[in-house]
């Protein structure tokens, strides 16, 4: 279980995160949806221990981020990994690093994502790059896994190998991910829960099935009317 | 699998289940996916695969043996009641619309009669 209690955030004059106020599930999938700018990137790297809140609280599980950073897996929306790297080089370096890597999982994912450890970070596609990420965040048996925008810029084949990637590899009730995403269309059918997240506060949140039945809407049609009425 | 996004997705998995069941593709004692091969093949979160399940089970659809597997254990009165439930669902909702489009109902039995006939002479 992942919880804000009453978070704000400022970046200078900007206020990323205001009063942000949610509980995300242990053992579920989150889809965290939102406009550019609204907190999204800012809450996820609070939960990594990225930074920390000017006012209120996170907790993973009852731990503070920076004693939690060992359980979580972070895949951000930059390419974090030295772009000199192989696959391969960059794998030994999170093997070091983490004691939770499955070399296994990773032999099997590189299969079935048709990645080479050979390959140079710098020198593959976009779509590839983006599957070396993923392969390399979700290679660890991390009960936590924090995925930031993974589909952004992926044309929809990859997207879908990405998305059969997690579903394939989720393990029922006990990984809590989290996922943010602008493409949701692509993941109504990923996700346990949502949080629509605007102007760094939660605009609405629940279980997907639950927002369907009472709303008779798909996921993009609730966010649509959510931020419509917004503007 | 496409589900349709404004509807919740399990009972759209157990509404394909029934389908089957009708058109006797699935007949009681077959093994069916697992919940796991299933949220493989549907690109579907294995969460709402276990919620169909479990609902499934609950309606006595199908029965779960330990290290086995899933399998049909519908009974023939309960496939009766399934399929005209479907009918009625269907119907309703063809009702429904037509209603809301004016038609009365001596307009809507002409029409399905005129139509049903139609499709009987082979011209659709």
């Amino acid at each position: 279980m992942i919880e804000f209690k009453d978070v704000s955030k400022r970046f200078g004059h900007t206020v990323a995160l205001d009063n942000f106020d949610i509980t995300f599930a242990k053992g579920k999938i989150t889809g965290l949806f939102g406009p550019n700018g609204s907190g999204k990137s800012t809450s996820m790297k609070m939960i990594a221990g990225l930074n920390r809140p000017d006012k209120g609280e996170v907790t993973l599980g009852g731990l503070q981020p920076q004693e939690s950073k060992i359980s979580i897996a972070y895949l951000p929306e930059i390419d974090y990994f030295y772009p000199w790297m192989t696959i391969k080089q960059a794998a030994g370096f999170l093997q070091a690093f983490y004691a939770d890597w499955d070399e296994a999982k990773y032999k099997d994912l590189l299969g079935f994502l048709r990645l080479e450890e050979g390959m140079k970070i710098a020198k593959i596609s976009k779509g590839q790059r983006a599957k070396a990420k993923l392969l390399l965040t979700v290679s660890r048996r991390a009960p936590y896994l924090l995925m930031d925008e993974p589909l952004s810029g992926i044309d929809v084949l990859t997207r879908e190998e990405i998305i059969n990637t997690l579903i394939r590899d989720y393990r029922e009730g006990e990984q809590t991910i989290i996922f943010s995403t602008h493409e949701i269309a692509e993941i109504e059918s990923l996700v346990d829960d949502v949080v629509f997240i605007e102007a760094g506060q939660v605009k609405l949140a629940g279980s997907a099935e639950d927002l369907r039945i009472n709303k008779g809407m798909s996921l993009l049609e609730i966010m649509k009317e959510e931020f419509r009425n917004a503007n | 699998m496409q589900f349709n996004t404004s509807q919740p997705i399990y009972k759209q998995i157990i509404n394909d289940y029934k389908k089957l069941l009708i058109r006797k593709e699935l007949k009681k004692g077959d093994k069916i996916m697992s919940q796991r091969e299933y949220a493989e093949m549907a690109s579907v979160n294995p969460n709402t695969v276990q919620r169909a399940y479990r609902e499934m089970e609950n309606m006595n659809l199908v029965e779960t043996l330990r290290g086995q597997g899933t399998f049909i254990s519908v009974s023939d009165e309960q496939l009766d009641e399934i399929k005209t439930e479907m009918a009625r669902d269907l119907i309703n909702h063809f009702i429904g619309e037509m209603q809301s489009l004016g038609f009365g109902d001596k307009d809507i039995i002409n029409i399905v009669q005129t139509q049903l006939s139609d499709r009987e002479g082979g011209s659709f």
